[in-house]
């Protein structure tokens, strides 16, 4: 019998999807028989508490957690969430209730073995219950004891060669598609340039010292697979610059119907024959590209790599040769003045190992600023708003560029200072008269 | 500025201050220092390291304070 009654939880589990209290009432049962025989080094009925305290919350329609506290690994201040419950006499298995946030390996490809082994640590070390994958990306690690803390961390270090996740002030985990690894679009290596700027920011990851949080995240294509350009204070997105590259046999067996579209994402039902102009050509934001009798033809100057006409036929379209990132700053979520996507910065950048001019030109200045101008709990994207796009300019030492507008007059936002304009802002009155009457 | 020297800066300056409150930001060490942020984690690292300070997060936003002050630790049941 459960420990705790739960008629209100109970609930989530008579609708049509799959609930949460299912997976907590399994895992509870499984920790009570305990078959593997295993030493559990948190309370046994740790879940069954959890879906108690739960209960007793929607009862009364507020929480029993405390949330934030001084817990953590020794030399690290992020990685750690303190959580405790105000009712530790009714609900002691959860008493201290921290969560733990693992970082997530590059484009989240794991072996089995791997995840048998986080799950190993943390059915003995923990609740048993993850989250797979928290939003900034981490393997997230939902409750266990003060004591667990350090020995969790050893584990994690020591033998299964992970480290903890960015949290609180800090960088957070930096978070990349699968990239160059399995996708042919990726105009970078985004698993190579998140793990090069992991660990040559290992400081700023674990010991924070910034404003607020701190977000990388790398998209290798503009399909945004990661969502960087909205998930992140400084989003790395894979473009190019020369032509897309057309094979225009491919092209016409598209229109022949020898290639599915799309790679037959959508072949699950019958949409009839593929219409090239349909489908692609007017489909095309930027309205660059046309049919020249059986020839695809495109002006590559007016593309904005949408990437809609390569999604529709990946055997005929490919990425450009001249490939690079650009960079956009200052997405978040809408806790102050709603949500905001990233602004273009960069236009275009090489991203060839090791990243020094990433590194120097653009994510040390604006750390820099940031640091130095940002108020308590100020979002990158927040400074940008109050100090303008004109001071990130400066910050970064580059010459205003249009691609950084994103249409005309919508954020005029350069206004020249009085060392830039010759002879400054004084003038001889009597001389202006001369030439202008009153 | 010597290590020492920061030490007594931020020690002085925040017992000033345990009356009205017990946990900083990092930028609130930083003008206690006098120094400019990258300069200034230089030396409040080394103060965690060394137990000057201890490190209190929300899992948002993180803090600082000297150790055991504040209701913090009575009522995480770690004091």
């Amino acid at each position: 019998m459960a420990k705790h009654e739960t008629p209100m939880l109970d609930e989530l589990v008579s609708g049509p999807w799959p609930s949460f209290v299912d997976d907590l009432k399994q895992l509870a049962a499984h920790r009570a028989k305990n078959e593997d025989n295993i030493e559990y080094q948190i309370p046994v009925d740790v879940v069954e508490d959890l879906l108690g305290i739960l209960e007793l919350s929607f009862k009364h329609g507020r929480t029993h957690w405390k949330h934030g506290g001084i817990v953590g690994v020794f030399g690290y201040g992020g990685g750690v969430i303190g959580r405790y419950c105000d009712q530790p006499q009714n609900f002691s298995g959860v008493a201290h209730f921290h969560t733990m946030r693992v970082a997530q390996p590059g484009g989240k490809f794991y072996k089995t073995d791997y995840l048998k082994q986080l799950c190993d640590l943390w059915d003995l070390r923990g609740s048993g219950v993850t989250n797979m994958h928290g939003s900034t990306g981490d393997i997230i690690f939902l409750g266990t004891t003060t004591p667990q803390l350090e020995e969790i961390f050893y584990e994690l270090t020591h033998n299964i060669n992970q480290d903890l996740g960015g949290s609180g002030s800090n960088l957070r985990t930096p978070a990349d598609c699968i990239g160059q690894a399995r996708c042919e679009y990726a105009c970078y290596d985004t698993q190579d340039l998140c793990y090069d700027l992991t660990q040559e920011y290992q400081d700023e990851l674990h010991r924070p010292a910034f404003p607020y949080k701190f977000k990388f995240k790398f998209d290798g294509c503009p399909n945004g697979c990661v969502a960087s350009i909205a998930r992140s204070d400084l989003s790395f997105i894979g473009t190019w610059k020369d032509d897309i590259k057309i094979d225009q046999e491919a092209v016409a067996a598209y229109i022949g119907g020898e290639f599915p579209p799309n790679a037959g994402a959508h072949s699950g039902r019958d949409w009839g024959a593929f219409d090239i102009q349909k489908e692609v050509i007017d489909n095309c934001p930027t309205e660059c590209m046309w049919m020249d009798g059986k020839q695809l033809k495109i002006d590559d100057r007016e593309c904005n790599r949408c990437m809609h006409c390569i999604n529709v036929m990946p055997r005929a379209l490919r990425i450009g040769d001249e490939r690079g990132l650009s960079i956009l700053a200052g997405a978040k979520a809408p806790i102050l003045d709603g949500a905001q996507m990233g602004t273009l910065i960069v236009p275009f950048i090489e991203a060839v190992a090791p990243y020094t001019k990433i590194k120097e030109e653009v994510i040390e200045p604006i750390w820099d600023w940031w640091m130095e101008e940002g108020k308590n709990r100020e979002r990158l994207g927040e400074l940008m708003k109050r100090q303008g796009l004109q001071r990130v300019i400066e910050v970064l030492g580059v010459d205003p560029d249009p691609r950084m507008v994103q249409e005309p007059r919508s954020n005029p936002y350069v206004f020249w200072k009085e060392d830039e304009v010759e002879g400054g802002w004084e003038r001889d009155i009597n001389e202006f008269r001369k030439h202008h009457q009153r | 500025m010597d290590y020492e020297e920061a030490k007594n800066l931020v020690v002085e300056g925040l017992t000033k201050k345990q009356k009205s409150k017990s946990k900083f930001y990092f930028n609130d060490l930083a003008k206690l220092i006098g120094e400019k942020p990258r300069a200034a984690k230089k030396y409040v690292n080394q103060m965690v390291t060394e137990g000057i300070l201890e490190y209190w997060s929300s899992g948002s936003t993180s803090m600082y304070g000297l150790p055991g002050t504040g209701k913090q630790a009575a009522a995480e049941h770690e004091d």
